[in-house]
């Protein structure tokens, strides 16, 4: 029983990082119809820029607390900003461009980040500061779960609170409700449609460099490549979803997490990752819906 | 001796909780034009896609009369290319040729479906395939002709000005041998002069036997073009008649003035 | 006064990008020592390089801009892809062109060394991967991301079959092809009706599903650690040493380029090939003109297929070692930057895009390591200033003679 709650609880840690990666997914793909791949990497530069700024500190001996707040704040400062420009360059001059020219131009963004960040730091795996000490009185329950997978949970949840009350209740939250309805009446009725793209942009990049520097300190180590793999399985997630649908994000990044947990767990561990590719291609092809999104028909 | 090419029986059309088409019957005899108009939002749309494949519909069925068989085949079902292949050819509303083919070739595809070459044909350039292949391109070529567009054969078709792109859409459903030629408003955005142009061709292509149901929103158009004429509003046919007859019919009045006066 | 505007947003950019590359690029620290580097001159080369680069791309815009009208449908043509286009245009000049070309292909590893030799051969292979996802992504716009697994099929039948049954390269050959192509044909069937996008993601998933299966399942593939000892590619039980064996491969390479190139070209010039065009342009159209969208597809998805298979089989011969390594999603990457490179649809194009972009990176040495983010670069510019390729493709025109006219109907 222990097992299984123990699998239980890795699946939803699992689930709480790939929700927070989806959701840039699903929130890009809302409003400008992109499936953004270099996402993944956005995710990864902010693992990076904490790791970076984590170490630097605690070399020059900061205090634990400090150390945490400063990396988590530049982590989502570089990573939003990272997000921002690369869909500038990128994204926006093909906004009016065949469909497939933007999702070319995210493949390529992707490999030139990934191989951007092996020139300019190293193709070794680093290892992560830890930055969650276990507590105290997590010790009773360590064997199931960790202070780092509570502490995963507990900023999840909170992230997800704080979205999807900036989307439901702010100016730019209900405007980007409106932009994904219909771009052209939105900016019939004068919202500025581009401040909305980059404005999702920056939050979805927020919330992959909270779930980078997350994964980061449970994993305890980094390299460049993390964000491919992550950011297929969140897209795996988005879609399970229904693209475009955030809830649908949160709860397809659920559904895989403990699919993948108990699938290695309970099955074998040698193929994990085949398990959330086959998702992946099944579900895209008996339901590319997913659960919570709905069908589109093209207008003849 | 006029024979029915097309019967559409309670014809029914549902997305979800609207129907958008309720029962609608409608007939085509051999070489007959027949107008299908009705206000914006009518059905008028919905209703090619449905007759071609685009959609399925909810009820109803789409029976179509081969030519030298006294059977008929029921179109309902049949995918676009099947419906296409059975001898029904459309255009689109909002133009939808391909841009970065040339007009030659644009109508070449509409030769499509009436040719076989294949994987093999292509590589050996077999003496059948060479030979289907000119054949392609000498009625794809007489087709252009037809429609005045031979001199722009090798341009690309988003070079070309609008009306002309009109011309082609036809051309290229011409391609296809259709029994039946389906335009949807060939006439939209055009104007006066091309409009007229238009209104020659359409008789013209008549002239040699082609019957032609179209959706038009130009009533002088329809009212010089038309054999006869089938109303539908709020997805309902509300009157059918000669021209003359929906003129005078009543509820045609005042489905169009209950809208706006669209003539 | 313009200009002055220019250099100071050309300034901030450059001061927004030190910023944005300031932890990645300027910061390197080494968490088990415990120190922590400061480049600076990093910032100071990045401020400059894109100081330039923004001048020089608002430069390139200003002249696109001003740029007269006047030439066919406000084409912008490289000189190199107009010198291309009026060579093959011209038949006496086609004809000197691939005269030359053919010279030049003879004697070439005659003239360099066998390593060089090697690395041709090696080019020559994407040049065929290239032509075959042409097909696929160029020819009937199925963006394939996992054009690798196809690649992957075809190198692992030659080298399972090899293994156990004994069979030879030039029996494999066609079963390598053919295999990737029902590979192509039993993927294809049910992904073919996704949408562009969608369709792109699932052949990434499945090129990476083959290729962790390969890794995993030992006793099929012997996993990570790979088949080695394949042998090289045989001619009537005639034994060859090492450097007649390359010199072998190389113009098996070569023909091969050939006989792609002659039946990419024929596909093109078909029916098929109309059709194809016909279905990256307006699906819902072409439909509607009678074409069977998912049996065409399947056709240019399977030929596509076929033709990474053949190339498979002639990686294993060549290199003689295979692993599941070589078959990542960055090989479907390169191949995908060769085509786009060169020009989608067009085959020429694919030909010096596999060339410039195998072949640099090997001779430049100092540039073989940004080759990775040389490529990622390449997809992203080209799609942005250039959609159509270094040497677009020519659309064939008909010239059509007058004779009688036939009737219609």
């Amino acid at each position: 029983m222990d097992y299984f709650i123990e699998l239980f609880f890795s699946g939803l840690t699992r689930g709480s990082i790939y929700a927070l990666i989806a959701l840039g997914y699903t929130m890009v793909y809302g409003i400008i119809g992109l499936i953004n791949f270099a996402h993944g990497e956005i995710y990864m530069i902010g693992a990076f820029t904490a790791f970076i700024v984590a170490t630097v500190l605690s070399v020059y001996g900061f205090p634990l607390v400090s150390i945490v707040i400063i990396s988590g704040l530049a982590a989502v400062v570089w990573a939003s900003s990272y997000g921002y420009t690369i869909e500038k360059i990128a994204y926006k001059p093909l906004r009016h461009a065949p469909r497939l020219s933007p999702l070319i131009s995210a493949i390529g963004m992707s490999i030139f980040l990934q191989n951007y960040v092996l020139l300019a730091q190293t193709s070794d795996f680093l290892p992560f500061p830890t930055l969650f000490p276990d507590l105290e009185f997590m010790e009773p329950i360590a064997h199931i779960i960790g202070t780092t997978d509570v502490i995963i949970l507990v900023t999840t949840i909170v992230v997800m609170v704080l979205l999807t009350l900036i989307i439901k209740f702010t100016k730019i939250g209900k405007a980007m409700r409106a932009t994904a309805q219909d771009r052209t009446m939105a900016t019939l009725v004068g919202i500025n449609v581009n401040n909305v793209i980059s404005a999702t942009f920056i939050v979805g990049s927020g919330l992959a460099a909270i779930g980078g520097m997350l994964v980061a300190a449970h994993i305890g180590q980094i390299n460049f490549y993390i964000g491919f793999l992550a950011g297929i399985k969140a897209f795996t997630a988005a879609v399970l979803g229904g693209i475009g649908s955030i809830p649908g994000a949160v709860l397809g990044s659920f559904v895989l997490g403990l699919t993948e947990s108990f699938a290695t767990g309970y099955v074998s561990s040698d193929y994990e990752d085949v398990f959330a590719f086959s998702l992946l291609v099944l579900i895209l092809i008996f339901k590319p819906s997913g659960l919570l999104g709905r069908a589109s028909n093209e207008k003849v | 001796m006029k024979q029915p090419i097309l019967n559409v029986t309670n014809l029914t059309m549902d997305f979800g909780g609207i129907r958008a088409l309720d029962s609608v019957d409608l007939d085509v005899n051999s070489g007959e034009i027949v107008a299908l108009i009705g206000p914006n939002g009518a059905g008028k749309t919905t209703f090619f896609n449905c007759i071609t494949g685009i959609y399925q519909p909810t009820g109803g069925d789409i029976l179509l009369s081969l030519p030298n068989k006294s059977k008929k085949v029921s179109l309902k079902g049949l995918k676009p290319n099947k419906v296409t292949e059975r001898g029904l050819a459309r255009t689109f509303q909002n133009i939808r040729l391909f841009p970065k083919m040339t007009v030659l070739e644009n109508v070449m595809i509409g030769r499509h479906c009436r040719t076989k070459a294949f994987i093999f044909g292509a590589i050996f350039r077999t003496a059948a395939t060479r030979r289907e292949e000119e054949s392609i391109l000498e009625t794809s070529y007489a087709i252009l002709e037809k429609v005045g567009l031979a001199e722009h054969a090798n341009e690309f078709a988003d070079n070309l000005s609008y009306g002309a792109q009109r011309r082609l859409e036809i051309a290229r459903a011409l391609a296809t041998e259709p029994l039946l030629l389906l335009l949807d408003e060939p006439a939209a955005g055009m104007n006066p002069q091309e409009t007229l142009d238009l209104d020659h061709l359409i008789k013209q292509i008549s002239q040699e036997g082609q019957a032609i149901l179209l959706i038009e929103h130009d009533m002088q158009l329809v009212m010089s073009l038309s054999d006869r004429i089938f109303v539908m509003d709020y997805g309902k046919k509300i009157a059918q008649g000669t021209p003359a007859e929906i003129r005078a019919n009543p509820a045609v009045i005042k489905a169009y003035l209950g809208e706006e006066v669209d003539a | 006064m313009v200009l002055l505007k220019e250099f100071k947003k050309a300034l901030l950019t450059s001061l927004w990008f030190v910023f944005l590359t300031f932890p990645i690029v300027v910061i390197k620290v080494d968490p088990i020592e415990r120190t922590v580097f400061w480049r600076w001159q990093n910032a100071f080369y990045m401020a400059v390089g894109t100081f330039s680069i923004y001048l020089l791309v608002k430069f390139y815009q200003h002249r696109k801009e001003n740029q007269p009208k006047s030439s066919d449908a406000g084409e912008n043509k490289l000189p190199i892809s107009s010198l291309i286009h009026r060579i093959l245009l011209n038949p006496v000049q086609r004809n000197i062109f691939i005269g030359i070309v053919a010279a030049i292909s003879i004697v070439f590893p005659h003239i360099f060394s066998t390593y060089q030799t090697n690395v041709m051969t090696t080019a020559l292979m994407y040049v065929v991967l290239g032509l075959g996802l042409n097909i696929v992504v160029g020819l009937a716009g199925l963006l394939d991301l996992g054009f690798v697994a196809f690649y992957a099929v075809g190198a692992y039948t030659y080298s399972l079959l090899n293994l156990h049954f004994g069979l030879g390269f030039w029996t494999v050959l066609p079963i390598g092809g053919l295999l990737a192509a029902t590979f192509g044909i039993l993927l294809g069937f049910p992904v073919l009706r996704l949408r562009g996008d969608y369709l792109a993601i699932v052949t990434l998933g499945f090129g990476e599903i083959i290729r962790l299966i390969l890794e995993n399942w030992g006793k099929f593939s012997k996993g990570p650690s790979g088949i080695s000892n394949i042998p090289r590619p045989g001619f009537f039980g005639m034994h060859f040493n090492l450097e007649q064996s390359v010199l072998y491969t190389y113009y098996l390479m070569i023909i091969l380029v050939i006989v792609t190139i002659f039946i990419v070209n024929r596909l093109q010039d078909s029916r098929l090939g109309r059709a194809w065009i016909a279905l990256r342009e307006d699906e819902i159209a072409c439909q509607a003109m009678g074409i069977d969208k998912r049996k065409t597809k399947l056709v240019a998805f399977s030929l596509g297929a076929f033709w990474a298979g053949i190339v498979g089989v002639m990686f294993a011969a060549k290199t003689t070692f295979i692993n599941p390594a070589s078959f990542t999603f960055l090989e479907s990457a390169i191949i995908l930057s060769i085509v786009v490179l060169g020009g989608m649809g067009s085959i020429v194009g694919v030909v010096f895009g596999a060339l410039i972009l195998i072949l640099l990176p090997e001779y430049l040495r100092a540039l073989s390591e940004y080759r990775m983010l040389a490529f990622g670069a390449i997809l992203v510019c080209m799609m942005i200033f250039r959609p159509q390729g270094l040497i677009s493709n020519i659309r064939r025109t008909y010239k059509f003679e007058k004779k009688s006219p036939p009737p219609v109907r």
